[in-house]
């Protein structure tokens, strides 16, 4: 199954390079979704179907959509014509290498890196009735299978619940600020 | 190698479900629920509707069930036309971007229990993909059919078009919150993502709407269930009518409305190309359709936990088939219906209705089922 | 002057479009319902079997055609003035003179061809209106067909074969008509 691995890194790579080397912004946006698309196929290989579905429901079928909602609203003849900015493609050049270098320098030193690792055994090397995860749940686990959905959610809402609580609060500011910002008056 | 001839082997029994649910069974379906809409809203109105197309050459019409064969060969052989003011790339995307995701859906749908065939030990389990994330997959591929519409829109360059395109995009938007929200409760209900085992809850303790058994005369319920009947019952409503506006079907259907623009997002399209918007909108209704009818209307049971799911015996797997298809073409007749008695919304009236209405039902909704789930332990 | 329609005021449930809605549904449903008993008004008519013919009315203007009178004469003089007043021209008149040892020899002239086109012909009555002879009439066919533009070019003996006699006295303005 590693061919199904380099198909779609191979997706992402090329509508990666199509975000930034497209003139047209509806083109870029396009390669953006084939891009997030190419991430959650990557992701549901590595048994993180939750991880990879909601990839696909909130980056491509939500915020993309807004993305495209705006961009077609601009003038998109005049974004065509405008020239290449050639200091701020030199340095996002150079950004961007130098990031590839640290990333190498890190996996390469890494152990893990040299491992196998599926993420199953992983999981199962943990106690296997987690307390709190409904029957079905354990069902699965018993079966070697992974309940990613139930694991997600537990690990949300019982280690993680008030930075959930807290992240969900700053949501609603940000709701109401948009609010405010769009109904307020020029006085 | 060896492991290569593994994955062909594997890949079998998927291909085989993929090429019998989708090409023989959905896309007649969907040929064919555009001639339901037309000879069912003909008996809505007292009209006659068409009754002509049977086998051609001879004078038997069958009651015109040849006309989808008409309507297909005539779609293919029309002329193609292609606008020189459109961008040529996404005006050849579009159409496929909106078949595409209705298609992929119902790759998690549970059609059957399962089917227990001769000659093989194991029943084989009637849905192409058994994914535990069942709902979710479904949610996101829908929310993808979003593009096709928007690039239709945006890439014929003219006025109308567009319009339908924005107006479809923050409509499909709007309502794909709501219709996430009115399913949690079913999600907390049963405890599962998995649609298959779902519908299995389902089958062992009657329906979501129905949840009924009989135990030789006597009617087996739970005061448990009964009292979620009232959240479910909210939830299905809400359910129903953002699959209206997901389709955009009327009493939704502003993207294209005829009245104000023309034809929408596909005014500038012809031929095979429109067929395939044409279609794709028949197919998610039909795939909505499924969805429902599994989620909220026991998928492939029977009532009362009638019958088996098919590991028993074929007779069983075969019965749940059928009954699943049976709920899906009552549905879908449903859609015909309310299609053909409901006047069309104003933009802000549907906009309202998404935002301040159903957004807070399905919100509070939630609070109400897990108040009850709690309150019965 | 603009005039202010006041909007109604709504109550509470039909605020809430449901009852409404299934008042809606429940009267579609029982058109269908009474349309598969068989109890409703039958209103469309599966046109090539069923057809309209005995309640076309007096009036209805259908394919122009020549008529003879009792004696099997052409009515038609050949004057032309159907050609000129037809707006979309589509009534083409050469005359002719009537042969040699008939009756009516020399009475009058008749039309050698006489060429109505029904493909420009749009059923407006001006040629029987116009006619001094009270030859041309509008008759009651309207399925005119044909494979071809020739086809549908109706000549003389087509013309006289839909037409038929017109027996009697014919005075166009009167009742007998």
């Amino acid at each position: 199954m590693e061919v199904l691995f380099y198909i779609f890194s191979a997706i992402m790579i090329v509508s990666g390079l199509g975000v930034v080397a497209s003139r047209n912004p509806v083109t870029s946006a396009m390669c953006l979704v084939g891009s997030f698309l190419g991430l959650a196929a990557l992701f549901i290989q590595l048994d993180a179907f939750f991880i990879g579905i909601i990839q696909i429901l909130v980056y491509a079928g939500a915020v993309m959509v807004l993305f495209l909602f705006i961009i077609m609203l601009l003038d998109l003849k005049a974004e065509e014509k405008k020239s290449v900015n050639y200091m701020a493609f030199a340095g996002g050049l150079i950004l961007a290498l130098i990031f590839m270098v640290q990333l190498s320098a890190v996996l390469s030193n890494f152990e893990a890196g040299d491992v196998g690792f599926t993420p199953r055994q992983a999981q199962l090397t943990l106690d296997k009735d987690l307390a709190g995860l409904p029957e079905s749940a354990n069902e699965k686990l018993r079966e070697d299978k992974l309940p990613d959905v139930h694991l997600v959610g537990r690990m949300i809402f019982t280690k993680y619940n008030f930075p959930l609580q807290v992240v969900g609060v700053l949501l609603l500011v940000s709701t109401v600020g948009v609010i405010i910002l769009s109904k307020r008056k020029l006085s | 190698m060896t492991e290569l001839l593994t994955i062909l082997y594997s890949l079998i029994e998927p291909t085989i479900k993929i090429v019998v649910l989708v090409f023989m069974v959905i896309l007649p379906m969907v040929a064919y629920s555009v001639y339901a809409e037309r000879r069912f809203s003909a008996l809505l109105q007292d009209r006659v509707g068409p009754n002509r197309v049977g086998i051609p050459f001879t004078k038997i019409s069958l009651a015109g069930l040849g006309q989808p064969m008409a309507d297909g060969l005539k779609f293919i052989l029309k002329e193609d036309l292609t606008p020189g003011h459109v961008r040529k790339f996404y005006y050849w995307l579009a159409p496929a971007l909106t078949m595409v995701p209705a298609l992929l859906t119902c790759a998690v749908l549970p059609f059957g229990g399962h089917l227990k065939l001769p000659f093989f030990d194991e029943p084989f389990q009637m849905v192409i993909a058994d994914l535990d994330v069942g709902i979710l997959f479904v949610f996101a591929i829908a929310s993808l059919g979003v593009y096709g519409i928007v690039l239709a829109g945006w890439a014929s360059n003219s006025k109308y078009p567009f319009i339908g395109g924005v107006r479809s995009s923050s409509q499909m938007i709007s309502y794909e919150i709501s219709l996430g929200l009115s399913v949690i409760p079913i999600l907390m209900i049963y405890g599962d993502l998995n649609l298959g085992s779902i519908v299995q809850q389902q089958h062992e303790k009657g329906w979501a709407l129905l949840p009924v058994t009989l135990d030789g005369f006597m009617p087996v319920f739970s005061f448990r269930d009964i009292v979620l009947l009232v959240p479910l019952l909210i939830s299905f409503v809400i359910f129903v009518t953002s699959l209206f506006a997901e389709t955009n079907r009327l009493p939704f259907d502003l993207p294209e409305c005829e009245t104000e623009l023309v034809a929408g997002y596909h005014t500038e399209y012809s031929s095979m190309k429109f067929a395939l918007f044409f279609l794709g909108e028949y197919a998610a209704m039909i795939i909505g359709s499924g969805f429902a009818v599994t989620l909220f209307l026991g998928g492939w049971s029977l009532p009362f936990g009638w019958g088996g799911n098919g590991e028993e015996s074929l007779f069983w797997g075969l019965v749940a088939i059928g009954t699943f298809f049976a709920k899906v073409i009552g549905f879908i007749l449903f859609f015909i219906w309310v299609r053909w008695s409901i006047p069309r919304f104003r933009y802000d009236q549907l906009m309202r209705l998404g935002w301040v209405f159903f957004f807070e039902i399905a919100l509070f909704n939630i609070l109400l089922t897990a108040g009850i789930l709690m309150f019965f332990g | 002057m603009a005039i202010v329609v006041k909007r109604p005021k709504l109550s509470i449930l039909e605020k809430m479009y449901l009852p409404g809605i299934i008042k809606g549904l429940w009267i579609t449903l029982s058109h269908a319902i009474n349309r598969l008993r068989g109890k409703s008004k039958k209103v469309t008519m599966q046109y090539p079997e069923e057809k309209w013919d005995d309640q076309l009315p007096e009036y209805y203007r259908g394919a122009p055609a020549l008529v003879t009178d009792e004696q099997g004469r052409e009515r038609c003089v050949s004057c032309q003035l159907c050609e000129f007043i037809c707006p979309p021209r589509a009534i083409k008149i050469i005359p002719g003179e009537i042969e040699k040892g008939d009756t009516w020899e020399k009475v009058e002239k008749q039309p050698a061809t006489f060429d109505i086109d029904m493909i420009r012909c749009i059923y407006c009555g001006m040629c029987e209106e116009v006619c001094p002879e009270q030859a041309i009439y509008l008759r009651k066919d309207y399925v005119i067909t044909g494979e071809s533009r020739e086809e549908m070019v109706h000549d003389k003996d087509k013309l006289y074969e839909i037409g038929g006699v017109r027996v009697g006295l014919v005075n166009k303005w009167n009742e007998l008509k």
